[in-house]
């Protein structure tokens, strides 16, 4: 049986959205081993038996930013136990910890996948390309094999697995200074996270100034849905990084998504097209946003949205 | 400080992508611009250089083509830029790609790099994390504010639910997020400087780093479509139909 490590990171003291997923591919290719960044307090334990996991080793850098450490044990590991796939998400640390990891094993790494399949002599691997219009199917040879997943590809689900056995990883000293996280700060946020909203509420370069932001996030309030942001924005300065949707930000899968003077570029659409329903707003009949879109409104969004809220706060 | 900037060349995003039949690998014409979300590791370079006294080089990686990209980035203000294009290095991975790199970055030396968090055109989104692997230095990731001294450097992290406050000694590895300042635009002085300023070429095996990889495209398929529904022209009454939309969804 294959033998498959998946990297979770705890996050609000138990494993990851983002984790649990990884894990619901990785018990389907073989025998699973969590990596886990966090308190291995019983009930995340419980969490990833129950998602499959057949083995924790728990890592703990306390000051230290994670990944130098993280990496150099998970080296020294896999040289002796030869896994044959290293399965990350893409976000910030798993990047962190994958990209140094690949470096100390000398082995190549497979970014923003959507499939991964073992084969002979290494993985094959699904990316979305051009917007999500095509895809490219990867092959990667050599063990072992280092994979980062995009969120929102697998479905996390508990199969009832039993509890795993728990493990302290030992973190090395990497014999250089590494970098300590000095303080840590949660911004405050108002309605659901981002990536795990079920209506999300976004805004583009069509809303026209920073201060125009402000009728997304009224209309998101009312109908208790997170904020996103394009990156033209994001860029722009308008809202912060944390809430750009698509390629190079998040990758959300809400029930809703609406998009208010979003124009729909490739960068964009991959991150939001499977939405369950999507609704956009937005003065160009050309916008390349509604040809994802299942309800299509040609219109100013300085007129649709202030109607749209005025009459969801007169119900 | 002896500051390096990665940066990159990238086929317009305004034009459509395509790929070369067979390998897979993405076509790149002649006329690249410089990745967008390179400005910012740019700015950071030059303002930390300002004040500290220091210099601003570039690093790159790629085709050459009329160097349009690279002189966009010199315009702002860089002092000079290396470039290695090598052909054995077209389709290079992203471990490649950063072993090329470090190699290019250690031959210069160097007290703090910058790079974006990823590129507009691969966005693998390792490759700061490699770099400081094979440059064997701390890496502070995903910035939103850089503070560097002569001895350390501190960012605010990007993190899920907020930022962490990150500090570590120097030389370090830092990549920053789009946003982290306000890029500048080349003034007409710095267009016309940046043709006089030193472009470096250094061959591959003069960096003692090789091609190679262990990836391949095996295939391009068509993903399967999602398809446009209704469409209306708002009369003032659009926003009925949104919220007819949003009750059948059971949202309201």
């Amino acid at each position: 049986m294959a033998a498959i490590w998946v990297f979770v990171e705890g996050t609000d003291g138990a494993p990851s959205t983002l984790g649990l997923e990884l894990l619901a591919k990785a018990r389907a290719l073989g025998e699973v081993t969590v990596v886990y960044l966090g308190e291995a307090d019983a009930e995340s334990m419980t969490t990833l038996g129950e998602h499959g996991a057949t083995r924790v080793l728990t890592a703990d850098s306390g000051e230290r930013l994670p990944s130098g450490p993280v990496a150099s044990a998970l080296a020294g590991l896999a040289k002796e136990s030869s896994p044959d796939l290293i399965l990350f998400g893409q976000a910030y640390t798993d990047r962190d910890i994958a990209g140094r990891l690949a470096v100390r094993l000398g082995v190549g790494i497979l970014s923003n996948a959507t499939d991964v399949r073992l084969s002979e002599d290494g993985v094959e691997t699904d990316h979305e390309i051009f917007g999500g219009t095509q895809v490219a199917t990867v092959a990667m040879t050599g063990r072992p094999s280092i994979v980062l997943a995009r969120p929102k590809s697998f479905q996390a689900e508990p199969v009832g697995g039993a509890n795993p056995t728990v493990e302290a990883l030992e973190l090395p000293d990497t014999g250089r200074s590494e970098a300590r996280v000095v303080e840590s700060h949660v911004e405050e946020r108002q309605g659901p996270q981002l990536g795990e909203a079920a209506v999300v509420v976004s805004g583009g370069r069509g809303l026209g100034s920073a201060e125009a932001y402000q009728l997304v996030e009224r209309l998101a309030k009312l109908l208790r849905a997170a904020t996103g942001a394009t990156r033209a924005i994001v860029d722009a300065g308008w809202v912060p990084y944390a809430k750009q949707v698509g390629q190079t930000g998040k990758t959300v899968k809400p029930n809703v998504y609406i998009a208010c003077g979003v124009s729909g570029a490739m960068q964009h659409l991959v991150g939001m097209k499977d939405a369950g329903t999507i609704i956009a707003i937005n003065k160009d009949p050309d916008a390349p946003i509604f040809s994802v879109a299942d309800l299509g409104v040609v219109g100013d969004v300085h007129k649709v949205i202030p109607k749209l809220i005025e009459a969801l706060e007169s119900r | 400080m002896k500051l390096v900037v990665c940066v990159k060349q990238i086929p317009d995003p305004a034009t459509p992508y395509r790929l070369e039949e067979g390998t897979g690998w993405m076509i790149r014409p002649d006329d690249q611009v410089l990745d967008d979300t390179d400005r910012y590791g740019v700015e950071m370079g030059l303002q930390i250089s300002h004040a500290t006294d220091g210099t601003v080089t570039l690093v790159s990686m790629g085709p050459t083509g009329n160097s349009q990209g690279i002189r966009q980035a010199l315009a702002m203000g860089a002092d000079k830029a290396v470039l290695v294009d090598d052909p054995t290095l077209r389709g290079a991975d992203a471990l490649t790609t950063a072993r090329v790199l470090a190699a290019a970055i250690e031959r210069e030396g160097f007290d703090l790099v910058i790079t974006g968090t990823e590129s507009t055109d691969g966005y693998a989104g390792v490759l700061p994390q490699m770099l400081s692997e094979l440059l064997d230095v701390p890496a502070l990731t995903y910035a939103t504010k850089v503070e560097a001294s002569g001895e350390s450097v501190t960012i605010n992290r990007q993190t899920a639910v907020g930022f962490d406050v990150v500090t570590s000694s120097l030389p370090a590895v830092v990549s920053v997020t789009a946003g982290v300042v306000e890029p500048r635009y080349p003034t007409f002085k710095g267009i016309m400087d940046a043709k006089k300023k030193p472009v470096e070429t250094p061959a591959l095996a003069d960096l003692g780093s090789g091609a190679g990889g262990s990836q391949r495209v095996t295939a391009i398929t068509p993903a399967p479509g999602r398809g446009a529904g209704q469409r209306i022209e708002d009369d003032g009454q659009a926003h009925l139909a949104i919220i007819a939309l949003l009750e059948q969804r059971k949202v309201i």
